[in-house]
């Protein structure tokens, strides 16, 4: 009487998950540095989507970026210099259950990781991947990264390097296979929200080209980078990553882009003058190749005796 | 042979003219791409389902197709088949095969070859259009007399011809013929053969094989007066007779993996390939990863994850994944590795064998990174050391190692077919509670042991770190820490030691000599052993299959013998030679080890000419050092 009938089947969800649910210690990162906001942000997203702990593996690979992991109170694997794609890809093949991220450096992704990186684009296997890009190597102590400007000065090009910088979003988009790439910057954290969370809600492997400021050895840089407001373009479409009005009007400049449109996405990844902001480009039919790796999952010792016993057979005298 | 129907009433073979022998060393040699290796591997199994004893190595030139006719090009296989369990490739060659005159030239240098060989050469360069092939053609079948060969010119082309259009693709079968009348195999197991190694191919195809099968069985009935007769003994047993490379994939089969992440490279690969085919319908997938690193570092992703992985590679390919595999150990994920090994340094004798990775396997990765490291030494162990290493690589926490070679790799043996127990394969991942009180790396003190938490396992999230960390996984940034979790890593496999026991010992226990093996030279010492004791020299011979940790007992086992020495495919310097002496004396690479962990003076023989061993290379090896 005045209650619920004993067969209703309530779907409440069995455990909420707080912000301090997925904190982990005290970050060392730098004061200033632009990690601090995308951790917070990854934290935040996780709240909001309200992803288990335990079923959330956070990789990364070598530098200030890739302590990412320990911060996390969630699974984490802080492996090899360069070496967090192949990692990620072997966690995610058997394991459609677990969530995976990835967290990289442009030292780590761009030029020591940079042959894993293609082909993790190319394998496209869903997990959410953040290029933390400060164009510097931070915790070798200054050296120049392939990201660096023309000019930069660092303890391995103390005449300025001479080399143009690789663009991270340019090259993720020239590999065949890409399904989601965005960029974002750590100055900018309700953009930067919006983005990760695409991310993440995309099918595949989402890569997200985070600018970041490096306040010990790239000092100049950063005050150039947030206080010139004239080179941000916001990249709305309907299809694309949308922030909320308050956060569009802070940006001087807006392009229309459809993310659909890849050439389109080139020519703006190739841009110099101008930093774009938001969904460069989305294939949602793009193959997967952890859908191979699920393909055949959960065959029991009897089924696997069985399929040996076929195989001896073969070899039978 | 114009009259199809009667190809099938063959003559009464002669058995009571056949000469009567133990055993007998079968070689065909070709160009590439003439099927000499299909030819060899059918005799081999229809002679083990005879119930003969069997062992084939096959003879692979470093390219796909190298130039025809060329001494380095030379392509086939050996086949040694006996009454009894035959464990090794044997010295020289009894009744060879050549599909043309240069190639045996290949195994001449190779000394292959002995006074008194049958060879049964194809004649057809005899004619050839080209006055230079037919002058090479005559120099060299007097050079074939002059070395004592019992040269034979057999018109296989011309034969063949008969049958199909182009008889280099054809000639095999015709090769197979002969070779079931000269050792009396009874045609009907060759037709047998055909039908199943075509089996996916068309009637036709078949039916074509067939008949040149039975030509060649034919036309050697009608024309050679002699055939070899080698008693069978029915073991009474089911057995199974495959490669190493095959034993290697179904050992992953078994050992329930599920995971094998490899890129390609000579001669580890076709063991993937085998599980390419086999894998999707018995619950596991290959990944060919971009590159060797990612393949090892894929295949540690998925041992993290619960599913240990293996990756199976050679020696240049290890080189790659070392800095991973130091991961491995230092952050105790479970792995197994396997290292088909082939010559070396650098990009070395890719098709040839060699034992030289035995110590960048034990030192190759920064710092201090123990393992376990097996070896295997018959076709049965590449399958049964499978199934052992995932079991260890849990139960330890720990990278295990298996080094195979190439010689084991494309050797067929015959087995007994394994009983398969339950218990091989791998549970399902573990998912449940972690016990909140234990930590990611809960060392037992006693043993160094501990168990790990799983993703998805509630309550286990931790950050596993290549950096020295606690026992909560957590940055070490405390001195004692990194010197007592690297003892605690060390003591588990102190630990594991301890439940392995001294080796047998093959002979005697105590004598003049005893040779310490490892790996695929097990059936040739033995063999060369158990000559040597017949003659009165008192050696016997001890085997290894746990490098890391070494068996127990050694010093204890070396100290009943007056020498020592080991006997191994890899480079050590003879100070015989200039410049080398006791002082700068490169030592083979498990002399080495014995030497620093036993303080006897073991010597070493060995070579890197890239071939098996012989039992009578390592006869002549044991008597030059009992009377030295």
């Amino acid at each position: 009487m005045y209650g619920l009938k004993s067969d209703v089947a309530l779907d409440l969800p069995s455990k909420y998950y707080s912000l301090e649910g997925y904190e982990k210690g005290v970050a060392r990162w730098c004061p200033g540095c632009g990690d601090h906001a995308v951790l917070t942000n990854m934290q935040k997203l996780l709240r909001e989507k309200q992803l288990d702990p335990a079923k959330t593996v956070f990789v990364s690979g070598i530098g200030c970026s890739s302590r990412f992991p320990h911060y996390m109170n969630t699974y984490g694997f802080h492996g090899l210099h360069g070496r967090a794609f192949p990692v990620a890809e072997g966690v995610k093949f058997r394991r459609p259950d677990l969530d995976v991220f990835v967290v990289t450096g442009d030292g780590d992704c761009c030029s020591i990781g940079a042959g894993a990186w293609i082909h993790a684009i190319r394998y496209n296997m869903n997990m959410t991947v953040l290029l933390l890009n400060n164009e510097i190597y931070g915790l070798t102590k200054k050296q120049a990264s392939p990201t660096s400007r023309i000019g930069t000065v660092s303890n391995t090009t103390p005449d300025g390097s001479i080399l143009p910088p690789l663009s991270p979003v340019q090259t993720t988009l020239g590999v065949a296979n890409a399904s989601f790439v965005a960029q974002t910057a750590d100055w900018n954290p309700a953009h930067m929200y919006e983005t990760i969370k695409a991310a993440y809600e995309h099918k595949g492997f989402s890569f997200v080209h985070i600018i970041q400021r490096c306040p010990i050895f790239q000092g100049a840089l950063v005050d150039e980078q947030v206080s010139n407001k004239d080179a941000m373009v916001y990249l709305e479409n309907e299809n694309g990553i949308t922030v909320s009005e308050e956060i569009a009007k802070t940006f001087k400049n807006k392009f229309n882009h459809n993310p659909s449109d890849l050439s389109e996405a080139r020519n703006l990844a190739m841009d110099t003058e101008k930093v774009h902001m938001g969904l460069f480009y989305q294939d949602k039919n793009a193959p997967c190749y952890d859908d191979y790796g699920a393909s055949n999952l959960g065959y029991t010792v009897e089924q696997k005796e069985e399929a040996l016993n076929k195989e001896l057979d073969k070899y039978a005298i | 042979m114009s009259d199809s129907t009667e190809t099938k009433e063959m003559p009464a073979t002669k058995n009571s003219k056949a000469i009567k022998i133990d055993e007998h060393i079968v070689e065909i040699v070709s160009d590439s791409g003439e099927g000499a290796q299909k030819c060899g591997v059918s005799f081999a199994a229809i002679s083990a389902k005879m119930g003969n004893g069997v062992w084939t190595v096959e003879i692979i030139p470093a390219e796909i197709q190298p130039p025809a006719r060329s001494r380095a090009g030379a392509s086939g296989i050996r086949i040694r088949i006996g009454t009894k369990e035959i464990t090794n490739s044997g010295n020289e060659a009894d009744l060879v095969i050549a599909l043309n005159e240069q190639v045996p030239y290949g195994r001449i240098d190779q000394k292959a070859y002995k006074e008194g060989t049958v060879m049964l050469l194809e004649s057809k360069w005899a004619t050839d259009a080209s006055d230079v092939i037919q002058n090479k053609y005559a120099e060299a079948l007097a050079d074939f007399k002059s070395r004592g060969y019992n040269v034979i010119e057999i018109p296989m082309e011309v034969e063949c011809l008969k049958i199909v259009k182009n008889a280099r693709k054809g000639k095999n079968m015709f090769v197979l013929g002969m070779l079931c009348y000269i050792y009396n195999r009874g045609i009907d197991k060759g037709e047998t053969q055909i039908k199943n190694i075509f089996r996916k191919k068309s009637d036709a195809i078949i039916n074509s094989n067939i008949e040149l099968l039975n030509a060649g069985y034919q036309w050697a009935s009608i024309n050679l007066d002699f055939q070899y007769d080698i008693p069978v003994v029915n073991s009474g047993r089911d057995m199974v007779v495959m490669n190493g490379n095959e034993a290697i994939g179904l050992g992953v089969l078994a050992s329930g993996m599920e995971v094998c992440s490899m890129y390609p490279i000579t001669p580890a690969t076709s063991a993937s390939h085998l599980l390419a085919d086999v894998f999707k319908n018995s619950g596991g997938l290959v990944h060919q990863a971009e590159d060797e690193i990612a393949a090892v570092g894929f295949a540690i992703g998925s041992s993290y994850a619960g599913k240990t992985a293996v990756t199976i590679t050679s020696g240049p390919g290890m080189a790659l994944k070392t800095e991973f595999l130091g991961l491995a150990t230092m952050a105790e994920i479970p792995l197994v590795v396997i290292n088909v090994q082939r010559g070396g340094p650098s990009t070395g004798l890719p098709t040839k064998v060699e034992q030289g990775d035995l110590l960048s396997t034990l030192y190759g990765q920064p710092g201090d990174a123990p393992k376990i490291v097996m070896a295997t030494s018959t076709i049965e162990e590449c399958f049964q050391f499978v199934i052992l290493a995932r079991k260890l690589a849990e139960s330890f926490r720990t990278p295990v190692y298996i080094l195979t070679d190439a010689n084991l790799a494309t050797g067929q043996q015959p087995f007994p077919r394994p009983k398969i127990k339950k218990d091989w394969f791998a549970p399902p991942i573990d998912q449940s509670l972690w016990k909140g009180d234990v930590r990611p790396y809960e060392w037992d003190d006693t043993t160094g042991m501990s168990k790990r938490p799983i993703p998805g396992q509630p309550g286990g999230q931790h950050t596993l770190t290549g950096l020295a960390h606690t026992k909560e996984a957590h940055v070490s940034y405390n001195p004692d820490e990194n010197q007592e979790s690297s003892e605690l890593r060390s003591r588990k496999f102190a630990s594991f030691q301890k439940t392995l026991k001294p080796p047998t010992i093959n002979g005697a226990d105590k004598g003049d000599l005893l040779i310490v093996g490892w790996g695929s030279t097990l059936g040739a010492i033995e063999e060369a052993v158990g000559i040597a004791q017949k003659e009165g020299i008192k050696v016997s011979s001890i085997h290894l299959r746990f490098l890391s940790p070494l068996e127990p007992g050694l010093k204890e086992i070396f100290q009943n013998f007056k020498n020592v020495m080991t006997i191994e495919i890899n480079y050590s310097d003879n100070n015989e030679n200039p410049q080398f002496s006791e002082s700068n004396k490169r030592y083979s690479q498990l002399s080495w080890i014995l030497r620093a962990r036993t303080l006897v003076d073991v010597d070493c023989y060995s070579n890197v000419e890239g071939q098996p061993l012989s039992p009578k290379r390592i006869l002549g090896v044991i008597k030059k050092k009992i009377n030295t």
